[in-house]
């Protein structure tokens, strides 16, 4: 892994990227690590532009921000087209394909999975957060799976700990046979 | 390495104002700032401590200020619009020698402005809002657990000088999430109230005793001039009186001075910065050195009574001094007075609600490099 490493989540206000962006943070200190956590939304509760940001490194951290996303995931038609496009090549770029269908151009590796869908397939869309992290932490490797599960079960109410703890592996799931996918094609071309 | 806690820069207040003891507050909610209103709601009944919530923040203020002659250890939290509105209690704290706390997390302003976005717009409201000469402290923090740290001290100076002690935050470091060491209970020292010997013949003013009613002393708390006693004064009494109590701050200001330095030594540029933005000018010194140039940060924690010693001293070894600041030139006026021309010094601001970037920060000082070459 990248150290320090940069991560950034960006969608709609609702979407819990806040809350992705705290257990990122927390399982990344779980594991020894210094984060800092930060956010930018606007004044609306709900919908509105969102964006949740997650510095994890060995070291101090000084400036707080994101300055070049290693990592982002873009939940938003709006985020993919402000944020995606703007990232230091060979980065890793996940599109939320539930909600964002435009062709986005970018010098990132684009991996388009239907994480929203996905959350609505295990009966509550709200986990389209849990699911996005479990993409994001299978494809970039950034702490264990058991690290985020235990962020996840001590940051999420009690009755939905198990459908977020579901929603993390079937996130790694998609991700791994994303990952085949695109192995399978790039090996038959 | 401790185990470590993630916590927002709202929540380190909270627990720090229950860290230092703070049994009263009363606030009304306001973006930035309602995390630490919305945790001391569940944490001061639980603890017996007392909680309100006032219809505004000119009835937060004055009832804290109540409270404190009530004998409590007490705190407000707000954001500029509220901070407005408080600026009458914050002159009646400041002539009645009240001990106060009051947050305030500066959002993009004026008025309503920008709720959601920081800005550091309230430096020089906070040192001159309220009218007339007035004792204040202003202090910063630039991260979480600084903010724990300076929120503690925010209530030990209140008590020790019996002033109004105002901490500005921002959104960012009100928002912010860290990892960091929780102090345990009597790690950061709390500094107890003095209470005189004899309330009998006890002067509520022009001592460092406090003694709240109730308690046996007889004496009268007034927005007028006012005597040791607290009884009307004019003419070359209100002037005595008025200059022991700014005095008080001013003649102080090398113990209320804190400041930290960064790769200052050597330095022939020297950022001075305070609150969040010390954390992008500390990325911004070590871009600047990494491209050969001799750069170092003076951060200030203290922003009132202004550290003039500290910023002379670096004034007296640098060629310039750079001031980030999210306004369009506030504290900078204090640094040029400081510097006195013994360097050149150049603001960077930024006002777009968004927090200054390190190489914003660099670029500002390499220009003034270019100027001079």
């Amino acid at each position: 892994m990248k150290d320090p490493i940069q991560v950034r989540f960006s969608g709609a206000g609702g979407q819990g990227l806040i809350t992705a962006g705290i257990i990122l943070a927390e399982a990344a200190m779980l594991e020894g690590r210094n984060v800092v956590q930060t956010q930018t939304y606007g004044p609306e509760a709900r919908l509105g532009s969102s964006r949740a940001e997650v510095i994890i490194s060995s070291g101090q951290i000084a400036y707080p921000e994101v300055t070049s996303p290693d990592v982002q995931v873009c939940m938003s038609p709006e985020a993919a087209r402000k944020y995606a496009p703007k990232t230091a090549p060979g980065s890793l770029v996940v599109l939320d394909s539930t909600c964002v269908r435009d062709e986005i151009t970018t010098t990132g590796r684009v991996a388009r999975l239907p994480i929203t869908q996905a959350a609505v397939d295990l009966g509550n869309k709200v986990v389209a957060n849990a699911v996005a992290l479990g993409v994001v932490n299978a494809l970039a490797g950034i702490v264990s799976h058991e690290s985020l599960v235990k962020a996840v079960v001590a940051r999420v109410p009690r009755k939905y700990a198990e459908l977020n703890e579901r929603a993390l592996t079937v996130g790694a799931e998609l991700a791994t046979s994303a990952a085949e996918s695109a192995g399978a094609q790039a090996a038959s071309s | 390495m401790r185990p470590q806690r993630l916590v927002q820069g709202n929540e380190a207040c909270a627990h720090a104002a229950l860290y230092a003891g703070c049994n009263f507050y009363a606030g009304y909610p306001i973006t930035p700032s309602s995390e630490v209103m919305e945790i001391l709601a569940q944490e001061m009944p639980r603890r017996g401590r007392v909680f309100i919530q006032m219809e505004d923040e000119i009835a937060s203020i004055s009832a804290i200020i109540g409270a404190a002659w009530g004998g409590a250890r007490v705190l407000t939290a707000t954001s500029g619009p509220g901070f407005s509105l408080m600026q009458e209690g914050l002159g009646y704290a400041a002539i009645t020698e009240t001990p106060c706390v009051i947050v305030n997390c500066q959002r993009w302003g004026p008025s309503t402005g920008q709720p959601t976005k920081g800005a550091q717009g309230d430096v020089l409201q906070a040192i001159w809002g309220t009218h007339g000469d007035h004792p204040v402290i202003v202090l910063t923090a630039s991260a979480v657990r600084d903010v724990f740290d300076m929120t503690v001290r925010a209530f030990n100076l209140a008590e020790e000088y019996r002033v109004p002690v105002v901490l500005l935050m921002d959104e960012m470091v009100a928002h912010m999430r860290e990892n960091i060491d929780w102090p345990e209970p009597g790690e950061i020292p709390v500094f107890e109230r003095r209470k005189p010997a004899d309330p009998a013949t006890f002067k509520p003013f022009g001592g460092d005793e406090f003694v709240p009613f109730g308690t046996g002393a007889r004496f009268h708390v007034t927005g007028l001039a006012h005597g040791p006693e607290g009884f009307a004064v004019a003419d070359e009494n209100a002037a005595r009186e008025l200059k022991r109590m700014v005095g008080k701050i001013r003649d102080n200001v090398l113990k209320l001075t804190m400041v930290d330095r960064y790769r200052l030594d050597d330095a022939t540029i020297a950022l001075v910065a305070y609150g969040i933005t010390s954390r992008p000018a500390q990325s911004a010194v070590d871009l600047l050195r990494d491209q050969g140039i001799k750069a170092g940060l003076l951060s200030l924690k203290t922003l009132w009574p202004f550290p003039d010693d500290a910023v002379r001293e670096v004034a007296r070894r640098v060629e310039t001094i750079v001031v980030p600041e999210l306004n369009l030139g506030q504290l900078v006026r204090e640094i040029e007075r400081s510097a006195a021309g013994m360097c050149g010094v150049i603001h960077v601001g930024r006002v777009d609600g968004h927090l200054l970037t390190p190489t914003q920060i660099a670029q500002g000082a390499l220009q003034q490099e270019a100027v001079r070459a």
